[in-house]
């Protein structure tokens, strides 16, 4: 005797959590059939392992049927075909976007490409997520960009509105479809220690300041690409670390209202002028794609490793940059006060949040 | 009455991609109806067309508007080829045709095609206006309303119920026309949708016509059927009950609740014996001496002899005559004779309802069936046509006489059957059949004809006009018990049809009532009935060697009789196993396949305050020298008797002791018992046979002669219970129950297992098919969990076999979930409820609340709780209803349309009826494996129809369809091609419904005074 058809069909379609999340995990019916068999659930219900499978079975089969529906969440909305309360369709498509914060390090900043997608073998070993789960992973990151990416009005709204996300999720995707956009690198060794959050919330102080939809929320594109305008003026800051004096007065003004605050003052003072010299050489570079790209490595070495390595605290950095930026206002010969504050006041927020062990 | 319909596209979303170039579509609009065809314009490139046509008219025939359906097709325009068919919507502008219902159809249809499934949606409306002109000939019934719900409709009263109509179209199948082998799939699909749905049109018409002569202005249960003969054709049959339906003007007025001094109140039977415990009332004669542990062996002879089509109670062979309609007294007679000059001018005194208004049913009798086999094939002359039933005599019948193709030969065959059940209810006293249901099973050439029903006494007031006072008189008179009323015998107890163990009703100790009852029909209201009830089914193979026409006919008729004795064996047993007394709701479906015969049987058991107590199961073995083998039976015997004991504490089943009643030695003397075979089927007239001096009687007796019979034994055991907090019943409410929440889920699963060719026998066949549906009941239990505590309604099994070694198993049933906690709470104030239903639904507003005033006097011996009665959740009876789920959730897009095969949605109001939901679809694929599989396959389609039953739903502005049913689930798959086909067959009744808000009950008073009207309709939300 062997089950050629087994099916069930509700008026209101099940949906049953703990299947959905080994579902979206990619593991096979059986391998989930075995993960079910382990959580004791025979135990508690008295179910033999065969209706566990045929009920494993079904859920993955209404699971590939609104598969397609959940690539444009709207229409599952809209769709006649299955009956789903609006709180469940809400979760299903939050859990279907939500992402691994191991798979999402890999491949933030990279090209969503299809070179990319074959590396995904490669990830999913290395990160011990299935290569089913990563492709999904990879694919809504894809397929949000695709549809975000020329689009007009802000990135975030334009995501909740696509895809029915809720704000905090919204706010991630906003971040990798910035990420993959400007192909920030993100993969590099001495980056490691920075989280997907770390770098999240960098994306957003840079969307709401750097693009183009910081100064004009009319244009296409506003909230991905960033504003060249504003990284060629970028230049100008060069005279901060190129004119001595200008350099000189501005350590002693940041030296003068921090003394005997700073824990790390003498590292501080001595330190200065190279970090002075990172931060702006950052900013004068950002003209070039490929510094672009390297923005956050340069960070790190330029700024966020000298300071670790001379164990300052985070509070130190925070008096310091503030300070740092905050004295530049007071440099009568230097007359870009608004590009900086727009570079550093932004800076100041990444660094700050870069800045940790 | 012409009538010009009117029909406007406005819209179009989520189409396919049609063109791959651009990705997009030029999608336009065809509207059809009957010959007159309108097109919209090409809206270009876009998958979300907006057409906004203007109103397309169309002047047609009433006649028309009832046959036709509305056609919109949807294609994609093609400069340089012919246009691609996107998908069709077929809309059935019946509702729309009569003054209550909808009065316009608009919404979001899905776009379907028969190969590719759903692709999209089109919004549309349509509207008609109708024209009077009375003087015309009546082709048209436009006005009739009709209804798939099997009891009076919620927002109606039954001014008269008419009767039986039928009526039955023929045409040849699409699919084996010459013209098939040259089109395509999807055009042949086509044509038969269009041809099933033209043929139900026309179907519906002629039964309205029928109604209409018989002065009736709708049609309740109706049941409209459709038989796929292959090559010899498609027969569309339907039954119905006509009536004259009222609508209440405001069904939520409620008179003031009579004083109910206590919660026990609801025990007493009306004018039952105040205190039976504790004295013993009338004369203990013999037939009244039973022990708790044994029943009358009359049941069980009755077994043995009962081998023929009838179950229970029916007539022994040749009862045709009218030797059991002898009156057992002056109020029978009198009742008799009034009832038959209602019925007899009828040629069929047949309901299809299951349910009635209180008063309408007096006695029932028993379960009435029969069964034929005929031969489709037109080729060959004298086919053996086997009828089966009391007569058991099987007719050679001329088939040269016969045009298969023609409508009359299938009438002359139903009008046999029915015929048949006529005359057995006829032998039962009974004058009319109830619950009675229709059905056919078909095989290559050879098709079972089955009807059943429950041979009943009906309470004439309702079937004629102007009698209502005389019978309100009459009623006063004759004191009929409402709690066991209907159990009482109908027929005369001297002179009995059959052999029966007589007790004095339990309750009232009048009448006599038989030691079980087999019914078709639901649980009436007023039934008093202890503990819950559970859903029994007996399940049955039997092999059958292959073989063509007459032989193979031949070989069906030899095999019926045995089937139908052994299913009624298992269900007995089965019954007692779970120390219950009575079936309701019994089904019995045979199923003819190639090279075997399925018997699946479903019914509620409960157990009948008014019905004696079961005995228990005694085993026998065949060599009681055998130590050993002893050992076994008796081991055997202590688990049947623990098994009974754990059924009657998991359903609550705690029956007043009867002190006076135990007389005599408990243990059955051996001599008494009686053997059980299986093969013995032809005893004849037992008739007078019945000695009652035979005053005690041993227990049920399983003789354990062969390894068949342990088999039996142990199949007995294997069925389990279900899981704590599951319950499960095949009517519409089950017994005990009666707080249910407004969460509910209706579902359907289908499985298909194949049998491995190497092993069939007999026995791995049965274990192979109980396995299924035990597994499949496990499934659902487990699938539903989350419900718990909850109960499966309905549930409904249909068994087919579609190939040689495949069985397929459907089930629709809906889960509820009840409210634990608020039992005690229902208890006490469900009497009132069903008291105001009961006034409210007729006009006897005094009669109850008196009847029920002067019988709650004292306190009653009775333990409070246990004895319910049991109570139909109607739409006024849920004022404690508790709303457990969310509040609605404002779905600004799709809104949620409820399905379920029951009459009602818990803890809601149905106030209007919208019409016949009544769907046909036909999907297939060529590209099986790409859909999933045939699992994939048959999901995604099921998903479609409920899809599209409520999207038409919504259209006519409901929220809901009841008496949901999907009569038809036929899949065919061709593998080894990729290849599949799927016919589904749906109906229900569209309706608006509102929640009822929720209303605490206030019984914090005295015991004595809990009269709050507990269940007024209320504020509502919707």
């Amino acid at each position: 005797m062997t089950s050629e058809l087994d099916i069930f069909v509700g008026n209101t379609t099940l949906i049953d959590e703990d299947v959905y999340r080994l579902w979206l995990d990619g593991y096979s019916v059986s391998d989930a059939v075995a993960l079910r068999v382990r959580s004791g659930i025979l135990e508690q219900t008295g179910a033999t392992a065969a209706v566990l499978q045929s009920d494993t079975m079904d859920h993955y089969r209404t699971f590939h049927m609104l598969e397609r529906l959940l690539h444009a969440p709207p229409k599952l909305l809209h769709q006649l075909i299955f009956q789903i309360p609006p709180s469940r369709q809400a979760l299903l498509i939050e859990r279907y976007y939500a992402f691994d914060e191991a798979f999402v390090r890999e491949v933030l900043g990279k090209k969503l490409s299809k070179g990319t997608k074959k590396d995904l073998d490669d990830i999913s070993t290395k990160t011990g997520i299935t290569l089913k789960s990563c492709r999904r992973q990879f694919d809504n990151f894809k397929r949000v960009f695709k549809v975000v990416e020329e689009m007009r009005g802000s990135l975030v709204d334009n995501i909740q509105q696509h895809f029915l996300l809720s704000d905090r999720l919204a706010r991630d995707y906003a971040a990798i479809v910035f990420f993959a956009n400007n192909r920030f690198e993100t993969g590099k060794k001495k980056l490691q220690y920075l989280s997907f959050g770390d770098f999240a919330f960098c994306a957003e102080l840079m969307i709401q300041n750097w693009t183009l939809g910081a100064v004009d929320s009319q244009v296409d594109d506003m909230d991905v690409d960033l504003d060249k305008e504003f990284l060629q003026d970028l230049k100008e800051l060069k005279m901060l670390v190129a004119d001595k004096d200008l350099l000189d007065l501005h350590k002693s003004l940041v030296c003068t209202a921090l003394r005997g605050k700073l824990g790390v003052f003498s590292e501080m003072e001595a330190n200065f002028k190279n970090l002075s010299r990172g931060l702006v050489n950052v900013a004068a570079k950002l003209t070039h794609n490929k510094d672009v790209r390297d923005l956050f490595v340069d960070l790190v070495e330029k700024f966020v490793e000298p300071c670790r390595s001379d164990h300052w605290p985070l509070n130190d950095v925070r008096l310091f940059l503030n300070q740092y930026s905050a004295s530049v206002h007071s440099l009568d010969g230097f007359r870009h006060q608004a590009l900086w504050d727009r570079y550093m006041g932004t800076l100041r927020g990444c660094l700050l949040r870069l800045y940790h062990d | 009455m012409p009538g010009k319909l009117k029909v406007k596209i406005v819209a179009g979303r989520h189409l396919p991609v049609m063109d791959r170039a651009s990705d997009l579509t030029d999608a336009f609009v065809e509207v059809k109806f009957g010959n007159t065809t309108f097109k919209t314009d090409v809206y270009l490139k876009s998958l979300n067309p907006q057409w906004n046509s203007e109103w397309f008219k169309f002047e047609v025939d009433d006649e028309d508007l009832q046959d036709e359906p509305l056609q919109i097709t949807v294609l994609d325009h093609d400069t340089y080829s012919a246009n691609d068919a996107i998908g069709k919507v077929y809309i059935d502008i019946d509702p729309l045709l009569y003054s209550e219902a909808a009065t316009v159809i608009s919404g979001w249809f899905p776009i379907y095609d028969t190969i590719h499934g759903i692709r999209g949606e089109i919004n549309v409306v349509v509207k008609v206006d109708l024209f009077n002109d009375l003087n015309r000939f009546r082709q048209s019934s436009c006005g009739v309303k009709f209804f798939c719900t099997t009891s009076i409709p919620k927002c109606y009263r039954a001014v008269i119920i008419h009767g039986f109509v039928e009526e039955l179209v023929v045409n040849e199948d699409p699919e084996y026309q010459w013209i098939d082998r040259i089109r395509t799939p999807r055009a042949s699909n086509e044509a038969r949708q269009r041809l099933i749905s033209l043929m139900s049109g026309e179907l519906q018409r002629k039964i309205g016509l029928k109604v209409l002569e018989m002065r009736g202005n709708a049609v309740v249960g109706y049941l409209q059927c459709f038989d796929l003969e292959g090559e010899s054709g498609l027969v569309v049959r339907a039954i119905g009950t006509a009536c004259t339906l009222d609508k209440l003007s405001s069904p939520a007025a409620f008179l003031p609740a009579c004083n109910s001094p206590s919660k026990e109140m609801k025990e007493i039977p009306f004018n039952e014996d105040p205190n039976p415990n504790t004295h013993s009332s009338g004369p203990s004669t013999p037939l009244k001496n039973q022990t708790y542990s044994f029943s009358p062996s009359k049941s069980y002879s009755r077994q043995s002899s009962s081998s023929d089509t009838d179950l229970s109670l029916t007539p022994k062979t040749g009862m045709g005559s009218g030797s059991a309609g002898k009156e057992g007294g002056p109020f029978k007679a009198l009742l008799r004779q009034q009832t038959q000059s209602a019925l007899e001018q009828r040629e069929f005194p047949f309901f299809t309802l299951t349910a009635f208004p209180p008063g309408f049913l007096v006695h029932v009798g028993g379960v009435v069936s029969a069964r034929s086999v005929k031969l489709l094939d037109r080729i060959h002359n004298p086919a053996f046509v086997g009828i089966m039933g009391n007569t058991r005599s099987y007719k050679l019948l001329d088939w040269n006489s016969f045009n298969s193709d023609e409508p009359e030969t299938r009438d002359a065959w139903w009008a046999e059957i029915r015929q048949e059940i006529k005359s057995h209810a006829k032998a039962l006293g009974c004058h009319a059949v109830v619950g009675y249901s229709e059905s056919t099973s078909i095989c290559e050439e050879v098709c079972i004809l089955s009807a059943s029903g429950t041979a009943a006494v009906l309470n004439p007031r309702f079937l004629q006009d102007g009698t209502v006072e005389g019978c309100l008189e009459q009623r006063l008179e004759e004191n009929l018990p409402a709690g066991c009323g209907f159990c009482h015998i109908p027929y005369d107890e001297l002179n009995m049809p059959f052999p029966a163990h007589l007790t004095y009703c339990y309750n009232c100790r009048k009448q006599k009532v038989p030691d079980v009852l087999f019914t078709t029909i639901d649980l009436p209201i007023d039934a008093t009935v202890i503990g819950k009830g559970c859903l029994i089914q007996a399940r049955l193979c039997r092999l059958k060697k292959k073989a063509q026409a007459e032989a193979n006919a031949t070989a069906i008729s030899n095999l019926l009789p045995f089937m139908e004795y052994e299913v009624h064996t298992q269900l007995m047993n089965k019954l007692k196993l779970k120390g219950m007394n009575a079936l309701f709701g019994l089904r019995i479906q045979i199923t003819v396949g190639e090279n075997m015969l399925m018997g699946l049987a479903s019914a509620t058991g409960v157990y009948l305050a008014a019905l004696p107590t079961p005995g228990g199961i005694q085993i026998a073995g065949k060599t009681p020298n055998d130590g050993s083998y002893e050992q076994h039976i008796s081991h055997m015997q202590k688990k049947i008797n623990d098994t009974i004991a754990k059924n009657k504490e998991l359903y609550e089943i705690n029956p007043p002791e009867v002190s006076e009643e135990i007389i005599g030695s408990p243990i059955p003397e051996p001599r008494q018992r009686s053997r059980l075979l299986r093969s013995q089927s032809e005893s004849s007239d037992e008739v007078t046979e019945l000695d009652l001096s035979h005053g005690k009687k041993d227990a049920f007796v399983l003789e354990i002669d062969d390894t068949d019979a342990m088999e039996d034994v142990h199949s007995l055991l294997t069925d389990v219970p279900p899981p704590s907090g599951f319950y499960s019943c095949n009517t519409e409410i089950m017994p005990g129950i009666n707080n249910w929440t407004s969460e509910i889920q209706m579902f359907t699963s289908v499985r298909v297992i194949r049998l491995s060719s190497l092993n069939l026998t007999n026995q791995a066949l049965n274990k192979n098919f109980n396995d299924l549906c035990e597994n499949l009941l496990k499934s659902l239990y487990f699938k539903l969990r989350s419900m718990i505590p909850c109960c499966l309604c309905h549930v409904n099994f249909t068994v087919s076999l579609p190939e040689d070694e495949l069985i397929q198993v459907t089930v629709t049933a809906v889960a509820i979930t009840f409210d634990k906690n608020q039992a005690l709470q229902t208890t006490k104030t469900h009497v009132e409820k069903s008291l105001q239903r009961a006034s409210t639904d007729n006009e006897e507003l005094l009669q109850f609340p008196l009847e029920l005033c002067s019988d709650s006097l004292p306190s009653h011996p009775f333990p409070p709780a246990k004895a319910v009665t049991v109570e139909k959740a109607s739409p006024m009876g849920e004022g404690n209803f508790r709303n457990r789920s969310a509040p609605p959730c404002a779905n600004s897009t799709v809104g949620v349309v409820k399905m379920t095969p029951l009459s009602f949605i818990p803890g809601a109001k149905i106030t209007k009826y919208l019409g016949i939901i009544n769907m046909f679809f036909i999907r297939e694929t060529t590209s099986l494996r790409e859909e999933g599989g045939v699992s994939g396959f048959l999901h995604a389609f099921i998903a479609e129809v409920f899809a599209m039953v409520r999207a038409h739903v919504a259209a006519l502005g409901g929220n809901a369809v009841v008496s949901y049913i999907m009569k038809q689930c036929v899949f065919m798959e061709n593998p080894n091609k990729n290849q599949a086909q799927c016919l589904i067959n749906v109906s229900g009744d569209a309706v608006v419904f509102v929640r009822e808000s929720e209303l605490e009950v206030v019984s914090t008073q005295q015991p004595t005074a809990n009269c709050q009207p507990s269940c007024t309709g209320g504020e509502v939300t919707t």
